[in-house]
């Protein structure tokens, strides 16, 4: 383990984002933090998370996939990408740390997706240990260790240093990067601040939250539950819980009519919009309620089904601090466990 | 209060005065109430709850709520009746199926403004007085709930029910609280400053649609951006001002009828002032055509439907930010 006087945090973006695009993240106009691309001042938010997760850098909301050009009775058929460069994202939390690898088993899988795993592979995530959770924090719930990251590599704060390791190559590299700026040791240091976030975590009010029975054995009597209808009755339909969730990822593309061709395009999509999934035949969904439980029977049962119990959910608490009617997937999850046990 | 409105609403229940009522349900934490609708006075002794975080308008439910068969109770804050009345005026509620209960509102918060204000991990929040005691995952703190309140509530237009069929509690007056204080601001600004404030703002959307959804005076069936073959459909952004856009183009459709209840700004996740858009409309109407406020009544026609000989002419309306 290596270790950097804090008050070189400054020094240490500097070394790594002279050299390529690197985003942390920092406070918008309106007070809340985001990723954003590092330049020479810009301060690191002490926030715990940033308002949209980081998936973004992998999975962005919108990319262009091809362009057809037409020409006469030609079509040209065009790539888009240009070449993809290093990056590095830095103070990832432990949560969207974990979000990668459920992406990953939807992007990486065969046929693989060269557009994501291009990205992957070009982009450096450095985690960043919780030291304060919110009461909307249940990343334990999925067997989340708040205070031990994944990512390339792991950075503890505390208020005289930063502590580094690295788990990848890529992480190896990292702190190559900034190893002018560090020393060896902190091993004390950390494991001392580990105990004391693990503490705190355990007194969050949903630590206890039990997801026994979400699987897929038990799919028939949660997707008939009569209490789809009452979770949803409030249900605006907005993106807001799709479009923050750090595991959600859904996308549709569409053509854009470019005039002379087309741009294929894709973009996230959300289930509670409701031409989502609509095909040439209609919509296999035509209510709201049909809609919400998608989303919760997704993250909670079919993708565990499908991915060796693995929930579609890291409880980063994204959707519980910004629902505009305040339901999420931990009311839905407490109400409807009454009914499988 | 909370235990007033729960003995009417069973009281009136029990009757069979209403088949349900509109409520708000308490949630996991100590703010985040969900908008409900109660059957049975055990759904109600359950989880009916009525405290400083029912800020959701209920208005914009009784669309389909009223149209379900029945009578349902709706308990109105001062804010949500001028949106029934907007809603009423559009033919958009029936209004003999709905018996308006008002309630009275000392402004509305919500965990998001809390937090905003640095308070972490809140386990529980207590009213003491005219305080907030919050215990927190880090100790108990208090906070005077005047300073707890957001934008939309500090400027407050009215503490009084425009419309209700029995009123509990102490009724309210109309307010001057600044509510064109922050639109001043605005105006103040040389354009190019107020195009970079709006370009800041806006340029921060997700298009989740929440504020178009939440928004009482959005009440079409279907929404032109929701429908496939308008040839504006888009789930994506042809440009960098296409969200830009949407938001302005929402705010004029809804020019005259929004009644400036606040809910687009509080539901955004991205925080953009979005009502201050709204409020710009609303003090130009008031400025060309007289003051008049949307939702105060059922019957007046409102000046950007209506012609008479007295209208603005085109040419002293301002150009670009400057005058023409």
């Amino acid at each position: 383990m290596r270790k950097i006087a804090k008050e070189k945090l400054g020094a240490l973006l500097a070394a790594v984002g002279r050299d390529k695009p690197l985003y942390i993240p920092a406070l918008d106009a309106s007070g809340q933090a985001r990723f954003t691309r590092w330049h020479e001042g810009l301060e690191m938010a002490r926030a715990l998370n940033t308002v949209r997760s980081a998936k973004d850098f992998f999975f962005p909301q919108t990319e262009n996939l091809v362009d057809f050009k037409v020409k006469g009775k030609q079509i040209e058929i065009i790539d888009p990408r240009s070449e993809q460069e290093d990056f590095v994202l830095f103070g990832v939390r432990a949560c969207d740390a974990r979000s990668f690898e459920i992406l990953d088993k939807v992007f990486l899988a065969d046929p693989v997706d060269t557009y994501y795993q291009s990205r992957r592979e070009h982009g450096t995530v450095v985690t960043l240990a919780c030291t304060q959770p919110e009461e909307t924090c249940f990343c334990s719930a999925f067997g989340i260790d708040a205070a031990a990251p994944e990512g390339d590599a792991q950075v503890w704060m505390d208020e005289e240093y930063l502590y580094l390791s690295a788990r990848t190559q890529k992480g190896d590299k990292f702190l190559e990067s900034v190893r002018a700026l560090a020393e060896d040791g902190g091993e004390d240091a950390v494991q001392r601040q580990q105990e004391e976030t693990r503490r705190v975590m355990a007194k969050t009010p949903l630590a206890g939250l039990n997801l026994e029975g979400f699987d897929g054995e038990h799919l028939n009597p949660l997707f008939d539950s009569e209490k789809w209808a009452e979770l949803s009755q409030a249900c605006l339909g907005c993106g807001t819980c799709t479009f923050v969730c750090p595991t959600c990822q859904c996308y549709d593309i569409r053509d854009f009519d470019t005039g002379d061709g087309v741009r294929r395009f894709r973009c996230w999509d959300s289930c509670m919009y409701s031409d989502f999934t609509k095909m040439a035949h209609g919509n296999p969904r035509l209510t709201q309620v049909e809609r919400f439980r998608q989303r919760f029977m997704h993250k909670l049962v079919y993708f565990p089904a499908n991915n060796d119990g693995q929930y579609g959910c890291v409880g980063c608490g994204r959707c519980l601090s910004k629902c505009p009617i305040s339901m999420n997937i931990v009311k839905v999850a407490k109400e409807l466990s009454k009914e499988v046990r | 209060m909370q235990e007033v409105m729960l003995e009417k609403a069973k009281e009136l229940l029990q009757s069979g005065a209403v088949d349900r009522v509109l409520g708000w349900k308490a949630g996991e934490f100590a703010y985040d109430i969900t908008p409900c609708v109660f059957a049975s006075a055990q759904e109600l002794e359950a989880g009916f709850v009525y405290n400083d975080f029912c800020g959701n308008n209920l208005s914009k439910y009784l669309i389909k709520e009223s149209r379900k068969g029945g009578k349902v109770l709706a308990f109105l804050k001062p804010c949500d009746t001028y949106s029934f009345n907007q809603l009423i005026k559009e033919h958009r509620i029936v209004r003999e199926n709905v018996l308006v209960v008002g309630v009275p509102c000392q402004g509305m918060t919500d965990g998001e403004t809390l937090k905003a204000k640095g308070v972490k991990g809140i386990l529980g929040i207590k009213t003491e007085g005219e305080d907030f005691v919050i215990n927190t995952l880090y100790g108990d703190r208090t906070m005077a709930k005047k300073d707890a309140l957001p934008e939309r509530c500090l400027s407050c237009k009215s503490k009084k029910h425009v419309v209700y069929d029995e009123l509990l509690g102490q009724e309210g007056d109309k307010l001057d609280s600044g509510r064109f204080d922050l639109v001043n601001k605005l105006e103040a600004m040389d354009p190019e400053e107020r195009f970079a404030f709006w370009r800041g703002e806006l340029s921060r959307c997700i298009r989740c649609n929440a504020c178009r959804n939440v928004c009482p005076a959005c009440s079409c069936e279907k929404c032109v951006f929701d429908n496939d073959a308008s040839g504006v459909a888009q789930k994506a952004a042809a440009d960098s001002f296409e969200e830009n856009m949407f938001h302005i183009i929402r705010a004029f459709h809804v020019a005259g009828r929004c009644t400036d209840c606040g809910e687009c700004s509080r539901v955004c996740p991205q925080n953009i002032p979005l009502h201050l858009l709204n409020r710009k409309f609303i003090k130009d109407i008031n400025t060309l055509y007289g003051d008049y406020q949307a939702g105060e009544d059922t019957v007046s026609r409102a000046p950007l439907t209506n012609f008479t000989e007295g209208d603005a002419e085109p040419s002293i309306v301002t150009k670009g930010g400057k005058k023409a």
